[in-house]
């Protein structure tokens, strides 16, 4: 027989009458909700990988940002200029830095602050708050001596903690003034200046007109007595300078690079070593790339964990729904609508906990960048992505169990009673 | 035949087709040792009938009812289901035909525990083309019919024996199908809730619905206005 015609007149099922798509989602959305425990445990791994894929992300974009933005503040808005020195830093200067560097220097495009700085040798000279030589103190180790010209507290971002800097006036007249390091005001003593209190350089007295904290470069500026440049060549004769330091704006790297050493001798411009900031988003990538791949890792980890969950619970739920199942089949249903069905909730189930993990690890991210004073930085595709990709593991999770469940012969299912 | 005699002869009726037909149609089971569950076998079900296929366990009333039920393809014959043959049709015309022509009712109810009474009937339109706007009236009025208007919203599990097979029989039932085809329906029954069904099923029958019951059970067999005994993997009237 061929081209069966139905005898029975039965009118031609519609199609929007026939088991569809809608039908599939509500026995999906049924089959998960009737099991609320389950669905909890069931989730779980998903959950965690994804939030953890979530936290991980945010988390090296925000660590990334905040590195980034270190880069920006400081190292990307840094110079140093010191002469080369022949060998391996052992052998004579190759040139020399002039007294005039600040000016040389602020000459110069995109410079916003420079100055000059000259290690001082003081000999025997003992530093001290009084001139009482007290032969029962305790031997303590002396502070450094250091020379600059006016603009070096600018140059390096130093914060005046009390009192002044001293000025290019200072320098040109060899004033005998000094400016404290915070820490060697401590330990001579010194913590207010407004009574203008005198230190002792071997016999001679220099008025401390100020103490100075936080330099972003040269920390030991700290520890240091600072003298005006002329101050020190005239006591002490100073005969060179060692290191040129520059503010200068972001992005003028590489031009100071190439006009600073000119514009210090021009005749020698090789002797000089220009230390610019490397370009920031370079920096920026390479760290965000090595901080990504560490995370990315163990997200994926949690991730393939999760979707082990999924696929192993929803297998489980086959073989207890195998009554269900041959019932379908009895009642009409087809072996891909009873895939598809089981397929269904598996990726509902991923991506419930898909969307469940994306928005605590949002939440995660937000509360640690709190605490730690960060800015969170979260892109919005990335979390929207997530949140699909654990719909997409559920999917990946739910073949094998859909592909058993559509196998399953009805006749076997009826029997085993349910 | 002249062309006059044939333009005024009466048009011959469209033929009318048994609701369930087996020709010669036999199963067995690849062996070793190949087992015959069902010898060739001829039987017609007409519309109205009441049915009941006896026979001990072993028999092969299982085999014959998995063949009937479209569970199942005989290995050799064929089956018609009014009128369609089924043995060559593919796996989806199979599933469509089953959901549309036949109600089953099982020795153990498989209604879904975890939804409600309702639900439970509902799930039998899903598959079969009821059209998605009657499907809740229908589903309703299956419910009324087997008289468990008043346990709609209930789960299965609270519901004693009886009220189960009967929401199992409201179920075969709302898809309108060709035949019911009840498995042992009273074999995890009490007396009087097994009365109460098999009361249904006159009531069924009275009002036009072709019955198929097998069973193991004389009683139950006996209610039916046609006996069919099976052993061995043949059958004979009774």
């Amino acid at each position: 027989m061929s081209a069966p015609a139905p005898a029975r007149e039965r009118a031609e099922v519609h199609a929007r009458d026939r088991f569809g798509v809608r039908d599939l989602v509500a026995e999906a959305a049924a089959g998960i909700g009737t099991r609320p425990g389950r669905l909890l445990l069931t989730i779980l791994g998903t959950v965690l990988g994804i939030c953890s894929l979530v936290v991980t992300i945010g988390m090296a974009q925000t660590a990334a940002g905040q590195i980034a933005r270190q880069f920006d503040a400081v190292a990307a808005t840094q110079v140093v200029v010191q002469p080369r020195q022949q060998g391996w830093g052992e052998g004579p200067a190759l040139a020399t830095i002039p007294w005039d560097a600040e000016e040389r220097m602020m000459r110069l495009n995109g410079i916003e602050h420079a100055g000059a700085i000259a290690d001082v040798s003081v000999g025997d000279a003992e530093i001290s708050a009084v001139s009482v030589r007290d032969p029962s103190a305790v031997a303590t180790v002396q502070p450094i001596v250091m020379a600059t010209t006016a603009g070096f507290l600018e140059a390096v971002r130093g914060q005046v903690v009390t009192g002044r800097y001293f000025d290019a006036g200072h320098v040109e007249r060899a004033d005998r003034v000094v400016v404290l390091g915070a820490r060697a005001a401590a330990r001579l003593g010194v913590h207010r200046v407004d009574r203008q209190p005198s230190i002792f350089i071997g016999e001679r007295p220099y008025a401390v007109i100020g103490i100075i904290d936080k330099v972003a470069r040269r920390g030991d500026l700290l520890d240091a007595v600072i003298l005006p440049l002329g101050t020190a060549r005239a006591d002490f004769g100073v005969g060179t300078l060692a290191q040129v330091h520059a503010r200068i704006a972001v992005g003028a790297g590489p031009l100071v690079a190439e006009q600073a050493p000119v514009a210090l001798d021009p005749r020698t411009p090789d002797g000089f070593e220009v230390q610019v900031p490397p370009t920031s988003s370079l920096v920026r990538e390479r760290v965000q790339g090595d901080v990504n791949a560490i995370f990315l890792a163990l997200g994926a980890v949690a991730l393939l964990v999760g979707g082990l969950g999924i696929a192993n619970v929803t297998l489980l739920s086959v073989m207890e729904r195998i009554g269900e199942i041959g019932l379908r089949r009895a009642l009409g249903a087809t072996r891909r609508q009873i895939g598809a069905q089981f397929l269904l909730e598996s990726v509902v189930i991923g991506l419930l906990g898909g969307l469940i993990g994306a928005a605590l690890g949002v939440a995660a991210v937000v509360v640690v960048s709190v605490l730690r004073e960060w800015t969170p930085i979260v892109s919005t595709p990335m979390v929207i992505g997530s949140a699909f990709l654990g719909g997409v593991i559920g999917l990946l999770a739910g073949v094998y169990p859909a592909l058993k469940a559509a196998t399953i012969e009805p006749i076997a299912a009826l029997r085993s009673s349910a | 035949m002249s062309l006059l005699e044939e333009i005024f002869t009466e048009p011959e009726p469209a033929p009318v087709h048994p609701v369930l037909e087996l020709r010669e149609a036999a199963r067995t089971f690849p062996g070793p040792p190949e087992v015959h569950a069902l010898r060739p076998t001829n039987l017609r079900v007409e519309r109205g009938d009441y049915v009941s296929i006896v026979g001990p366990s072993g028999s092969g009333k299982s085999t014959l009812l998995h063949l009937l039920g479209l569970l199942d393809r005989p290995t050799s014959g064929e089956y018609l289901i009014d009128g369609i043959p089924t043995v060559a049709a593919s796996e989806n015309e199979r599933a469509a035909l089953r959901g549309e022509s036949i109600g089953f009712v099982f020795q153990a109810f498989h209604l879904l525990d975890r939804r409600t009474v309702l639900d439970n009937v509902l799930l039998a339109t899903l598959y079969s083309g009821v059209p998605r706007a009657e499907r809740r009236e229908r589903a309703l009025a299956a419910l009324d019919r087997v008289g468990l208007s008043h346990r709609v919203d209930f789960h299965p599990g609270v519901l004693s024996g009886g009220e189960r097979q009967r929401v199992a029989v409201a179920r075969a039932v709302v898809a309108d199908p060709r035949v019911l085809l009840a498995d042992e329906p009273t074999g995890n029954l009490d007396s009087v809730s097994s009365a109460a069904v098999l009361e249904l099923f006159d009531e069924l029958h009275a009002e036009g619905l072709t019955l198929v019951v097998i069973t193991h059970d004389m009683a139950v067999a006996d209610r039916a206005r046609r006996r069919v005994r099976i052993t061995d993997g043949q059958l004979v009237e009774l």
